[in-house]
């Protein structure tokens, strides 16, 4: 069985959210599962219209995602060494992108079980896009735990204190640009790991 | 009356009944935390309880006093020394003055008090005080609102306490302990005195009041809101380390085998055993042998009584201060008062 | 106007400043109760800064972050295989429902599909640890509320359950047992009549907790029309699980999402009430666990023969892609969303716990209850505090 018999009310949906959206809506992606990405100055009336329009009532999460590629790698760098030069090229997932940091929302119809991705650009220099709090009461902590993971500010939040870290931390420990401090001390050894899987030869010799 | 201790001179005299005194409240307070806390609510719960000191767990409690005597004493840095030192030590005293005036045996009591049961009654509201001066010394918020909580619940529930003593006093027409005992086992009930007139027939709404307000007092499930672990942490006992707990910790239990005793002369005749069995028709007439007797049939009732409390205590959860505080005021007290008025109609038309 | 003499003056001043004193005592301050981080309610290093008066609570806020270990950019640093190391530890009680998510995630990613044989073999396991983990529930649950003795019924036949899954796995705690493209292993010989027999127990068991909780006046009083969640709060606040069942949305993602799992070979209900409070919280659970018990005893009955693992390269390395899965894991809708660059490892996972969005609804549900409703709204919202820091 696969995802995709449940295709049908996802069909019709998708047309019905893009007519909702309108002009708001920049690009979108539909593979299984529907992704949509707004403008950044709509993120807050697309949620809303998603929500009162559309039926999206149930609000499953907010966070954000940082497409830069880290130069610190995956970690597996011998420490005593000079760094190799990586490849920091910014290249967006589904549904595209413009800026580096993507904030992105899963909301979900109830009745339907219908979802959507939502997804919106950060503008790179201010890093700050309006607050859905009071649209999905359940982003306040979502937004909370964005603006201390990523340092994005969310406009009209009403408090944007620190969740996990102390108040004095400083930085932002998912942006791909801080570093794993753990891994930079002490190379780690267990980043391939190979093993003998049940049934002997099964998966045995294919390439990757 | 068969005088046994005419020969002692009144020192020793004196001496075997603080000797007696000490005796009634640690022997019962063991007993209960051995064969209750440790071996029913163990089975109740379907595990086995303490196996290894002592055949059977035995020696447990002494392990436990041994421990705690080893434990350092600490007193918080911002509590109020001396009086927190204190409360633990009013906490017991209240449960030897209470012990005081219970009746073991024809001759075996310790003072013979006119209004027994009203200096009872008295003396149980002292360890409110130790309570609640435990929970305001000790400097914590948690142990503070346990402190308060106690004193709102024990004053709430002495009430009714006393309203269900008084059907009693009623009945019996007289406050003092050993002649409710003799008035119970010597009575008779419809001309029948096989097992005399205990109380608890003629009384039953009385006695299920009395018991209720004793688990209340004794801060017992489902009434244990001064204690509640799991959301005060203890309550007033949160900062209490080493030999005080363990003083609040007899004091819990030897409190629960007093009142379980007082509940027992009130309502299951006490030491006594109808007197009709003996042909005996008043306390002058009772043998000797009684003196050593009474106190163990005492000791029965009052194991079967605290057996009921420790029952109710394994298997209720907490009711709520408000819940509480309602019950008491708007279910026990009214219908206590409804119990003595018609106690003292019947008692006229009778 | 009198002239006052100085001692009639003193004396005024005297007796103003008493009142005044008098009325300042009167005032009552409220206070500042911290619950936590170490409180037997939180079970785990919650903090609840609560402002009370008198026993009524103005203001709480739960203050998490005690447990925070990073696992979100921890997986980036990790292969795709390494992650479920990772992810057992979110929910600690129900372990092998936490890999779920993820391994299917990888595997839509990969467009690889379990053989139907692991895909009973983990329906199974997440049922069991479903099990283990709210029958622990409700034992707990009469601590909280203060009856000591259901949770020593709840340890002892949890016991069995966790046999089970360390007899079929390896681990009690944390499995691991869950690979791209099947399971570790094939089940040892007799352990099927063995969980039969241990379904068996677990359903006695959720009758006695019926009998000694449930049907208890006091548990009731306690717990009823306590902490009542509307269906629409529900849903903004993204609540799930039996929580949101409690509200009276009829939503399991067992039944509604089409994932490659056994479910929808059994036949069971969606247990739903009417109330959104504690009593329904915590009756919903027990349903769940009765049906629980039923799946497992319907897919035991028709497992079918064949491999365990798909065909799979040896060196995993998950197409370009983005995926979301979430489970109807024990404490609610787990998922995880898995960007992919083609790598060993994931590029990010946005890992959504359940417990962080239901608790994140207490500051809304605390205002105006009693001090021991914390502690019964708390138990009853369910959470485990690996799952809420993540």
């Amino acid at each position: 069985m696969s995802t995709t018999s449940n295709t049908q009310p996802r069909i019709t949906s998708v047309a019905e959210v893009k007519a909702a959206l309108g002009d708001r809506l920049v690009d979108s992606f539909h593979k299984e599962d529907l992704w949509l990405r707004v403008r950044t100055d709509a993120w807050k009336s697309s949620m809303q219209t998603l929500r009162d329009a559309v039926g999206f009532h149930y609000f499953c999460f907010l966070s954000a995602i940082d497409w830069m590629p880290s130069p610190y790698g995956r970690g597996e760098d011998d420490p005593t060494e000079p760094a190799p030069e990586r490849d920091t090229t910014i290249r967006q997932g589904y549904a595209g992108g413009e800026t580096r940091m993507q904030v992105f929302a899963r909301v979900t119809n109830p009745v339907t079980h219908v979802s959507v991705v939502v997804k919106v650009d950060v503008p790179d220099d201010s890093l700050t896009i309006e607050s859905i709090h009071d649209v999905y009461a359940g982003a306040n902590w979502h937004e909370r735990e964005t603006h201390e993971m990523f340092g994005i500010k969310f406009d009209g939040h009403p408090d944007l204190r620190n969740m996990y870290l102390p108040i004095d931390f400083e930085g932002f420990p998912l942006r791909k640009d801080f570093p794993l401090l753990a891994r930079m001390v002490k190379p780690w050894p267990g980043i391939v790991d190979v093993e003998p899987l049940p049934g002997g030869e099964i998966g045995e010799g294919e390439e990757s | 009356m068969t005088v046994i201790l005419a020969e002692i001179p009144y020192w020793g005299q004196s001496l075997l009944r603080v000797l007696g005194g000490l005796v009634a409240v640690l022997l019962p307070a063991g007993t209960i935390v051995y064969v209750f806390l440790f071996k029913m609510m163990s089975f109740m719960q379907s595990r086995l309880g303490p196996m290894e000191a002592g055949p059977y767990g035995s020696m447990q409690l002494f392990a436990e006093v041994g421990k705690w005597l080893q434990k350092e004493d600490i007193v918080p840095d911002r509590a109020d020394a001396r009086i927190f030192k204190m409360a633990p030590i009013i906490v017991l005293v209240s449960t030897f003055l209470l012990v005081a005036v219970v009746p073991f045996g024809p001759d075996a009591w310790f003072t013979d008090f006119e209004t027994g049961i009203f200096y009872a009654l008295a003396v149980s509201s002292i360890s409110v005080l130790g309570i609640l001066i435990a929970g305001w010394s000790s400097a914590n918020k948690y142990s503070l609102l346990g402190g308060l909580r106690a004193a709102g619940q024990l004053i709430a529930y002495e009430l009714p306490m006393v309203l269900a003593v008084i059907g009693v006093v009623i009945q019996a027409g007289t406050m003092n302990l050993q002649k409710i005992v003799v008035a119970q086992n010597s009575g008779s009930m419809f001309g029948i005195d096989a097992v005399g007139h205990p109380y608890v027939i003629s009384q039953f709404i009385g006695f299920i009041i009395f018991m209720i307000a004793i688990q209340a007092e004794l801060t017992q499930a489902p009434f244990d809101m001064p204690i509640a672990e799991s959301e005060l942490v203890s309550g007033y006992m949160t900062e209490y380390s080493g030999f005080r707990f363990l003083i609040f910790f007899i004091g819990e239990f030897a409190t629960a085998g007093v009142f379980a005793m007082i509940a027992s002369v009130l309502f299951l005749g006490g030491w006594g055993v109808p007197f009709a069995w003996f042909g005996w028709t008043s306390i002058d007439d009772i043998d000797n042998w009684m003196n050593f007797a009474g106190p163990l049939i005492m000791f029965t009732k009052m194991m079967l009584l605290v057996f009921i409390i420790m029952w109710i205590r394994f298997s209720y959860p907490r009711l709520r201060e408000d819940q509480l505080q309602r019950f008491a005021w708007k279910g026990l007290i009214p219908v206590a008062l409804g119990n003595i008025a018609v106690t003292s109609i019947l008692k006229v038309v009778f | 106007m009198t002239m006052l003499g100085d001692r009639q003056q003193l004396s005024y001043i005297a007796s103003q400043a008493a009142d005044a004193r008098l009325n300042l005592e009167l005032e009552t301050e409220g206070m500042t109760l911290n619950i936590g981080p170490q409180h037997p309610a939180t079970h785990g290093t919650l903090r609840i800064i609560a402002r009370l008066d008198g026993e009524q609570v103005v203001w709480a806020e739960p203050a998490c972050g005690y447990m925070h270990r990073g696992y979100e950019k921890l997986t980036e640093v990790r292969t795709y295989p390494q992650v479920t190391t990772l992810v057992n530890r979110i929910d600690w009680l129900g372990s092998f429902a936490n890999e779920v998510p993820f391994i299917l995630a990888a595997e839509k990613l990969m467009g690889v599909e379990a053989p139907t044989r692991a895909q009973y073999i983990r329906t199974i396991l997440f049922e069991l640890s479903r099990i283990a983990n709210v029958s622990l529930f409700l034992g707990d649950l009469g601590v909280q509320l203060g009856a000591i003795t259901p949770v020593f019924l709840a340890f002892r036949d949890r016991e069995y359950v966790l046999n089970l899954i360390e007899s079929a796995t390896g681990g009690r705690f944390h499995p691991n047992f869950d690979r791209i493209g099947g399971l570790k292993d094939d089940l040892p010989a007799g352990w099927i009549d063995e969980t039969r027999a241990v379904m068996k127990k677990l359903r006695g068991f959720c009758d006695q907790i019926e009998d000694l909780l449930f049907g208890n006046e006091i548990f009731q009083s306690r717990t009823r029309g306590i902490g009542v969640i509307p269906r629409d709060v529900a849903l903004q606040y993204g609540l799930s699980g039996a929580n949101l069942r409690a509200s009276g949305v009829d939503w399991d993602l067992r039944r509604d999402h089409q994932l490659p799992m056994a479910w929808n070979k059994a036949d069971w209900k969606v247990w739903t009430h009417p109330d959104g409070d504690s009593f329904a919280r915590c009756w919903i659970r027990l349903q769940e666990t009765r049906e629980s018990t039923k799946i497992v005893d319907q897919l035991l009955g028709s497992i079918p023969a064949g491999p365990v693992m798909a065909k799979v390269p040896k060196i995993i390395k998950v197409p370009e892609g983005e995926a979301w899965v979430s489970t109807e894991n024990p404490l609610g809708e787990m998922g995880y969303y898995v960007v992919s660059r083609g790598d060993l490892g994931p590029f990010r996972v946005k890992i959504r716990s359940a417990s962080f969005n239901n608790i994140s609804i207490t500051p809304w549900l605390l205002r105006g209850v009693y001090v021991p409703d914390i502690v019964t709204i708390l138990a009853s919202l369910y959470f485990i505090l690996g799952d809420i820091d993540r």
